[in-house]
């Protein structure tokens, strides 16, 4: 009985230990690639049959239910699309290519621990598995400089203060309510939160580490950097998959904390109302794609927290639609950024000038996933903006929301300029990009996966609502 | 929900269709090789959208103000949002229009665009779909996808295929007409959490408080003014129409601004009526202010295509002016403008593309005497702008000529000012007409080897250009000599909207100092004791 309903984290865990004996040996990428892919593949399936499964396992630190399962099957997904995006590993160094499919792997084992654990100190535990895998990760980049070693040690040091920081509050919560499980801390939290203001800092610095996974203000210091320096797979990984389990984890403290609106719901709006502001505005002068999109990452950080902050059941099932629509925004447009760089440089806006020339393919999805986070319909981004202001405005903060639109509308400038670039500018000196058929098959599925969800969107809708009707 | 429809009882779902077929064409398109092919291509696939909405005109019930040949879909349970498509009097003309005007972009453009036919196919159909999908939607947030879904084929409209300044102009129009319409989202969805729906004419029946009326009506207002567009929201409209290319004016010119118009009539007059009867004075002054300041600027222009840019702005403000005089022939007149301008102006961008693609230059000066080489064309110059200075017998004299009269029934001095705008509308055109067809001013005649080598330059229309222009003029005389069948189609639903606004602006809290019936006059001793 434990076992089958464990068998999505074993089946990451073989792929893991695999991955390990692979890297004892010597293997062509292209092997250790297609061995990546059919495991996660394999995971996947397994993962996704598992959706509805329920349990309580390990004394009751480890929890599956409907949140968790659906956040599994987007963690997992998440690693197979960057796994196939990175076709080729271009960006790390040679010798490096199993060791950093198998510390990917590792980080979103980690992350999938993390979407079930339930209990503060397994949170933790979870947490460090899937950090500790990409602090190693960051600087395996192929090339001269140091610039990816920089942003290494810049990951790994804000990092460790945060999770220090996240310790701290954890100390504290225990010392209030005498309890490290989250169900019963559900019970006593908001009554502390009401009275005492050590509760509302305890809960605020425990989702800390949270912030800074999701490059939150005020933990958002180390994304440009970490996004510019990296190499552009391991940028892809850093982006998406781990900000998707932060979202589950700061939605599991703010139902912890409450429903009610309190002084955590304030600090969280002012956090986001900052996030949204300095992540736009910081974006709008970037030239480098990949420093762009860390600060559009802050930008999205923000509009998250909207939908988390209303600890209701339509604003929380927005943020849950709202990052994985973001997940696949972004992997959209660093599956492009990937194909545009042959030796795995950083891309600015004069290299996509003549995009729609040179590879249809990838400036339609760029054009499609640029647009999907700016907000235009008929996209799921487009969906998730709009669920998201419904269910802010539903619980009455009418002045978020303008602040929230108003973001909206200036972002839009940075993410036209990355259409411009593939569109308009002319350029005949550069060469057609020949992609290969998997590559071209990964461009068709963002394209239709992005456009039809928007159009479409009620299954995803449901399952992310039933997911957080087990929170409230 | 289905006491506001008449359920489409034709063999197939017309709607639906007229939505899909531009969609599946630009897939289809996706696939195709060759620039004549895609040509042709896109001509076949507008015709045909063309041919399938000839039914809405044939079989549309003139006596009620439901909303005919509509369909009804589940679509998006969870947040209460269905899928509602319908027409009543003021759509079912606008989507005619559409249809009608989509095939002459792409005869025009026929040798006007040189490079990459296959996206300009794409994003020509993608854009009918969304023009149409505006004026179709029952359903808010449907009409909202629509609304901002036009803005990227238009913006790669501009972008790709523009003139000398296209990113200037294309970057502009985005971000002002995005900014405008983020504000209509927060309002659609504040009107869902206060009522439960998003159906639009459940949405109108609804009485709000005053103060949500006027939230309401500013933030859709803001949207809509800029698309419309309204001075002081004005200044994307002569960057966008001078540097887009002939298909992308039209477009613009036809269609685009009067999604403005019909947002009014659609969301600001019946869903907020005792904020729009509150708001109507400020409004009738920006409309006249737009009518004389568009009229002026056009005046002093060089430029051809800014020229009529600001003949838009100024015509754009007649239609306002007709909407919130709030009358029947207000109304009326305003829905009879939109579509005069529709063809006139589209008209209009047609011949100044063809005189383009003559002689690489929009100054005056480098086109003028055209009479003596271009007959044909000169013919169809006048005619168009006849049309556009509102002569009689011209389709644009029954529709200002009906606001006018509103204006005069209601306000006299509004109506005043406005003819001071017709004047020099009537001004800027002769000017026009007189530079470009004969320009005496110097004495200069062109004679020799100079006349020889003016004639080769400017050869006269060919039949294409001869048909799209034919086509038009059709439509200015038809309007302008029996603009009956027009008008008893949008009667209905001028009544019942005007019936909803006053039964609306008649609330026991429309008025914050206590008296309800009285608003109408507030309004009108308000603009008497301005002047």
């Amino acid at each position: 009985m434990l076992n089958t309903i464990f068998i999505p984290e074993i089946s990451l865990m073989l792929t893991v230990l695999i991955l390990f004996f692979m890297t004892l040996g010597n293997f062509r990428t292209g092997t250790v690639q297609a061995v990546s892919l059919v495991l996660t593949a394999i995971t996947l399936v397994i993962t996704v049959a598992s959706i509805d499964t329920h349990g309580l396992m390990f004394y009751g630190v480890y929890q599956l239910d409907a949140l968790s399962q659906l956040f599994k099957v987007v963690i997992v997904l998440g690693l197979f699309l960057v796994f196939m995006l990175g076709s080729g590993l271009i960006g790390i160094e040679e010798k490096l290519h199993t060791e950093y499919n198998m510390f990917l792997a590792i980080s979103a084992m980690g992350l999938m621990f993390l979407s079930s654990s339930v209990e503060l100190l397994t949170i933790l535990l979870s947490l460090e598995i899937s950090s500790y895998a990409l602090y190693v990760v960051i600087p395996f980049r192929r090339g001269q400089g140091r610039i990816h070693v920089e942003s290494g040690i810049k990951y790994i040091l804000f990092g460790a203060v945060s999770t220090g920081l996240t310790l701290y509050g954890m100390s504290y919560v225990f010392g209030l309510a005498h309890t490290t499980y989250l169900s019963e801390l559900q019970e006593i939290m908001p009554g502390l939160v009401a009275t005492q203001p050590l509760a509302v800092f305890a809960v605020i610095l425990v989702m800390i580490a949270f912030f800074y996974k999701l490059a939150m203000f005020p933990m958002h210091f180390w994304a440009p950097d970490v996004y510019q320096g990296a190499a552009n797979e391991t940028s892809s990984f850093v982006a998406t998959v781990p900000k998707v389990a932060a979202v589950l984890l700061l939605l599991r403290f703010v139902a912890v904390a409450g429903v009610d609106i309190t002084q955590v719901t304030w600090v969280l709006a002012t956090l986001a109302v900052l996030s949204m502001t300095l992540g736009n505005l910081s974006a709008l002068v970037q030239t480098d794609l990949k420093r762009l999109l860390a600060y559009s990452s802050i930008a999205h950080a923000g509009y998250v927290m909207l939908g988390i902050l209303t600890a209701d059941e339509m604003g929380m099932a927005a943020a849950v639609f709202y990052v994985i629509g973001y997940l696949l925004m972004n992997l959209g447009v660093f599956y492009v950024i990937y194909n545009v760089s042959p030796k795995g440089e950083n891309v600015t806006f004069d290299d996509l000038k003549g995009l729609s020339r040179r590879s249809p393919l990838l400036a339609l999805t760029l054009l499609v996933s640029a647009f999907s986070m700016a907000g235009v319909p008929p996209t799921i981004g487009f969906i998730g903006k709009f669920m998201l202001f419904t269910g802010a405005l539903h619980q009455g903060f009418y002045a978020l929301v303008i602040i929230a639109v108003i973001n909206a509308a200036v972002a839009a400038f940075y993410y036209l300029k990355m259409a411009r670039a593939a569109y308009c500018a002319a350029d005949s000196e550069k060469e057609v990009i020949v992609l290969p058929f998997g590559t071209k098959i990964l461009g068709t599925f963002f394209i239709l996966v992005i456009i039809l969800i928007g159009v479409l969107p009620q299954s995803l809708l449901a399952a992310a609502k039933s997911a957080v009707a087990t929170l409230l | 929900m289905e006491n506001y429809l008449i359920l489409n009882t034709l063999n197939f779902p017309i709607l639906s269709l007229l939505l899909i077929v531009p969609v599946v064409g630009a897939i289809v398109a996706m696939f195709l090789r060759g620039d004549t092919l895609l040509k042709f291509w896109g001509l076949a696939v507008t015709l045909v959208t063309a041919l399938i909405s000839l039914p809405l005109w044939t079989h549309f019930d003139q006596t009620t103000a439901k909303y005919q040949f509509a369909e009804l879909r589940h679509w998006f349970p969870a947040l209460d949002l269905d899928y509602v498509v319908g027409v009543d009097g003021i759509s079912v003309l606008l989507v005619l229009l559409t249809t009608l005007v989509m095939p002459l972009c792409f005869l025009c453009s026929w040798t006007y665009i040189k490079t990459r036919w296959k996206e300009f196919v794409i994003v020509t159909l993608l854009m009918e779909t969304a023009m149409l999908g505006v004026f179709v939607s029952l359903n808010t947030v449907l009409f909202y996808i629509f609304w901002e879904g036009m803005l990227v084929p238009m913006y790669l409209i501009i972008a790709i295929w523009g003139g000398a300044r296209k990113d200037y102009a294309s970057i502009k129009f985005f971000l002002y007409t995005f900014a405008g319409s983020i504000f209509l989202l927060v309002a659609i969805i504040a009107m869902y959490i206060t009522t439960g729906t998003f159906f639009i004419p459940e949405l109108m029946d609804q009485s709000y408080s005053f103060a949500f009326q006027m939230w309401i009506f500013l933030a859709c207002a803001i949207g809509f003014a800029i698309k419309m567009p309204m001075f002081p929201f004005h200044t994307w409209l002569p960057a966008a129409h001078v540097e887009a290319p002939v298909a992308g004016s039209v477009i613009l010119a036809s269609i685009l601004l009067k999604m403005g118009g019909y947002g009014f009539l659609r969301f600001c007059l019946p869903m907020a009526p005792a904020a729009t009867v509150y708001c109507m004075p400020y409004l009738l002054f920006l409309s006249l202010v737009s009518i004389i300041v568009g009229s002026y600027l056009a005046l002093g222009q060089s430029d051809i295509k800014k020229l009529i840019a600001y003949s838009s702005v100024g015509h754009m403000g007649f239609v306002t002016l007709g909407i919130f005089l709030l009358n029947d022939a207000g109304i009326k007149g305003a829905m009879l403008q939109m579509l005069n301008h529709g063809v006139t102006t589209g008209a209009l961008f047609i011949l100044i593309g063809i005189i383009y693609e003559r002689t690489h230059s929009r100054e005056i000066s480098d086109n003028s005497k055209l009479g003596m080489f271009m007959p044909i064309y000169v013919t169809f110059l006048g005619i168009f702008s006849l049309s556009s200075l509102a002569f009689p017998g011209t389709n644009s004299f029954v529709g200002e000529f009906l606001v006018l009269f509103g204006a005069f029934s209601k306000f006299p001095l509004v109506g005043a000012f406005a003819i001071l705008g017709a004047i020099l509308a009537a001004a800027y055109m002769l000017r026009l007409m007189q530079k470009m067809v004969w320009d005496d001013s110097d004495g200069h005649v062109p004679h020799g080897e100079h006349a020889e080598e003016r004639k080769r330059l400017l050869f006269d229309c060919n039949f294409r250009e001869i048909a799209q222009l034919a086509f038009l003029t059709i439509f200015v005389f038809w309007i302008g000599l029996h603009p009956t069948p027009l008008l008893d189609m949008m009667d209905s639903t001028v009544t019942h909207l005007i019936h909803q606004i006053d039964v609306g602006s008649v609330m026991p809290e429309a008025v914050h100092h206590g008296e309800s019936h009285a608003l109408l006059e507030n309004a009108g001793t308000w603009i008497k004791n301005l002047f």
